[in-house]
């Protein structure tokens, strides 16, 4: 085992839509940042998941979808992982497929049962800004993002939401997201912390144990952040 | 068919088309291939069939490249006579009634259309050739998944099992688009090769789902590992500057465009002309002539700089301009408007690694979004407020600009509209 944080990337063959590479390269860029070494490590789906310190998992199809969760199913890894409190952050499908069942292709499927949630499809298709003040006791600033997904996810009552939405839909218009432990999920999707590099610092401070992290020069995300909230009729 | 010969109605609509188009130009309203082709269609919902009969057509589509080699295309075919192009990239059925109506009576047609029509197109047209591509992530939060495209093309070839194919091996999406045609009948597919840099789209296989495995020594070459889908030996092949025929002779093509992906385009142009009956010798000279497209390449000298104008619209896209663009100072624009996308997560599919040590400058609505991009890529920069600004803030000499389609639509509006 490596002293190295290790930042797995969960089936980038079968879940990367969007840049979903951008959330595995922005978690190394910032531990960088603050001298913590960092792997990062790209596990193809026929392949053990192995061990890691942080587990991303992107958005997909519904078909890639579908057979990612059969196979971390099979794994187990990601169970065992969530055991030892190891960071899970995941977005859109990737986010579906950690609950207990989602719909893909019009029919159910067996989630992973790692967050209490299922998701089912929505009336209409959620495609643009999402925003929402972030749980108080995440402690984090609101998240912003983009959304482009047709399901809508009802939370079960061993999770908490992640936010309450101020501008698009998530969840279900109301809530998005949801946490529990050192788990994440979100609909905010692709490189959803280039725009929440707080919510990027937050999954290292889980990962390495550290209480606070040396200040990052975030002038560049923090313009991103206004301009984009902006853009959603919240500044 | 000659436009003597069109029934009455497609007459009358082919001339309403005509001069809806005109009008359009003389009011400054763009080039009028889109609103032409739609008042033509109006009047008769078969124009563009009937335009195309009697017709030798060529269709050239993909996620990337379909504009340019569309215009090597035209101008290797031009050889034998005048040739209908919907040179305007107004890629859709009316951009194609528009081409085939203002053309009038010549018999050669070479039509870029958009990936998503090529069913209809196919069945309006019944052309002689089709060339494929590409196909990889273009604004996914509208268009359609790169395997259901796929899939797309491949149910429509099914229906046309007379029309010629000029495929990219280097691409299990279009081989697999293709591959049915192919094993339907001897000689109905030519493959060509010229190298693919963009592979984000093709880990997995669209026949069966198992992993796409290259090979390390050979960097084009891939296979499903079930082995049900396997790249085919390509008979067109290219160099650094010369297109390979299928006798093996070696067509050196002194392109003004640059990259080797315009080589590739040339070799696909090449391929295709091939089949009108165009001997590559005689075809190569002819792209040669070929200086910009759409604005795309072209070059503007201003105020001591070289401006030279680099589109890119999608992942794969930006690796080719990287290629393209030389190292000098590099300005990079960003919009997200609706021909855009909304989305710009794609941004951290691009590595803009190769851009460390050059002058980078960054503009656009959304240079914020390439400002992070970039900082995490570890690339320096400066944001830019405008055109002109960036032009003040390089040295005379060359200035390579690289722009998403509206960002490159509104500095080729600074630039006067280069042709
Ligand atoms: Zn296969």
């Amino acid at each position: 085992m490596s002293s190295a944080l290790q930042i797995v990337w969960v089936y980038p063959d079968l879940l990367s839509t969007y840049g979903d590479r951008g959330n595995m390269l922005i978690l190394a860029h910032r531990a960088k940042l603050r001298g913590i070494p960092a792997e990062t490590v790209e596990v193809r789906s026929d392949q053990a998941l192995p061990y890691g310190d942080i587990y991303l998992i992107g958005g997909g199809e519904d078909g890639p979808q579908a057979l990612a969760a059969q196979r971390l199913a099979a794994d187990r890894g990601l169970h065992r992982a969530v055991d030892r409190r190891a960071v899970v952050f995941a977005v859109c499908a990737g986010y579906q497929l950690l609950g207990n069942s989602f719909f893909a292709k019009g029919a159910k499927c067996d989630g992973l049962g790692l967050l209490d949630l299922h998701s089912d499809r929505g009336p209409t298709r959620a495609v643009g800004e999402l925003a929402g003040d972030i749980d108080p006791a995440l402690g984090l600033p609101m998240l912003t993002g983009f959304e482009n997904h047709g399901g809508r996810t009802h939370l079960g009552p061993e999770v908490k939401p992640l936010a309450k939405v101020r501008a698009g839909i998530g969840n279900d218009g109301a809530t998005e997201g949801a946490w529990s432990g050192t788990v994440i999920g979100t609909y905010s999707h692709g490189p959803a912390l280039s725009r929440n590099p707080a919510l990027a610092d937050l999954l290292l401070r889980w990962a390495t144990g550290e209480e606070a992290l040396a200040a990052a020069d975030d002038t560049w995300h923090t313009r991103l952040r206004s301009e984009r909230l902006g853009a959603a009729g919240l500044v | 068919m000659t436009e003597n010969k069109l029934p009455l109605r497609a007459s009358l609509a082919a001339s309403v088309s005509r001069t809806a188009a005109a009008l359009s130009r003389a009011t400054g309203r763009g080039d009028g291939s889109v609103i032409g082709g739609r008042l033509g269609m109006m009047i008769d919902p078969d124009l563009l069939a009937h335009l195309a009969a009697g017709r030798r057509i060529a269709l050239v589509s993909g996620t990337n490249g379909k504009t340019t080699t569309t215009r090597f295309t035209a101008a290797a075919v031009g050889v034998l006579g005048d040739v209908a192009t919907n040179s305007f990239g107004a890629n859709m059925p009316t951009g194609h009634t528009s081409a085939l109506a203002r053309a009038g009576a010549t018999p050669y047609a070479v039509l870029e259309v958009d990936e998503h029509y090529l069913a209809q197109v196919l069945k309006a047209t019944t052309p002689l050739v089709v060339a494929l591509l590409n196909l990889s992530r273009d604004q996914l939060d509208r268009a359609k998944e790169v395997a259901m495209m796929a899939q797309l093309w491949r149910d429509a070839l099914a229906d046309h099992p007379d029309v010629h194919v000029v495929a990219n091996a280097d691409d299990p999406m279009v081989v697999y688009a293709a591959a049915a045609h192919a094993a339907a009948g001897d000689g109905r597919v030519t493959w060509f090769s010229a190298g693919q840099r963009w592979r984000e789209d093709a880990h997995v296989c669209p026949a069966c789902g198992a992993h796409i495995e290259r090979d390390e020594a050979d960097a084009d070459s891939w296979r499903c590992a079930t082995g049900d889908l396997v790249r085919p030996a390509p008979q067109w092949t290219v160099d650094e500057s010369a297109v390979i025929d299928p006798e093996g002779v070696r067509h050196e093509v002194k392109l003004q465009l640059p990259g080797k992906v315009n080589v590739g385009n040339a070799a696909t142009a090449l391929a295709v002309a091939h089949r009108f009956g165009v001997s590559p010798a005689d075809a190569a000279p002819k792209l040669a002539e070929v200086a910009s497209v759409a604005g795309r390449y072209a070059q503007v000298d201003r105020d001591g700089r070289n401006i030279r104008l680099l589109l890119a619209k999608n992942p794969a896209s930006w690796l080719e301009a990287f290629d393209m663009a030389e190292e000098q100072p590099t300005l990079l624009s960003i919009n997200a408007r609706d021909p855009d996308g909304f989305d710009t997560s794609w941004l951290f599919d691009v590595d803009f690694a190769p851009l460390r040590g050059r002058q980078v400058l960054i503009t656009g609505d959304r240079a914020y979004d390439l400002a992070v991009r970039l900082q995490v890529n570890d690339v320096p920069f400066t944001h830019v407020k405008s055109f002109d600004e960036a032009v003040a803030a390089v040295p005379p000499g060359r200035l390579e600009v690289i722009a998403n389609y509206t960002a490159f639509q509104d500095i080729r509006a600074e630039l006067d509209r280069v042709v």
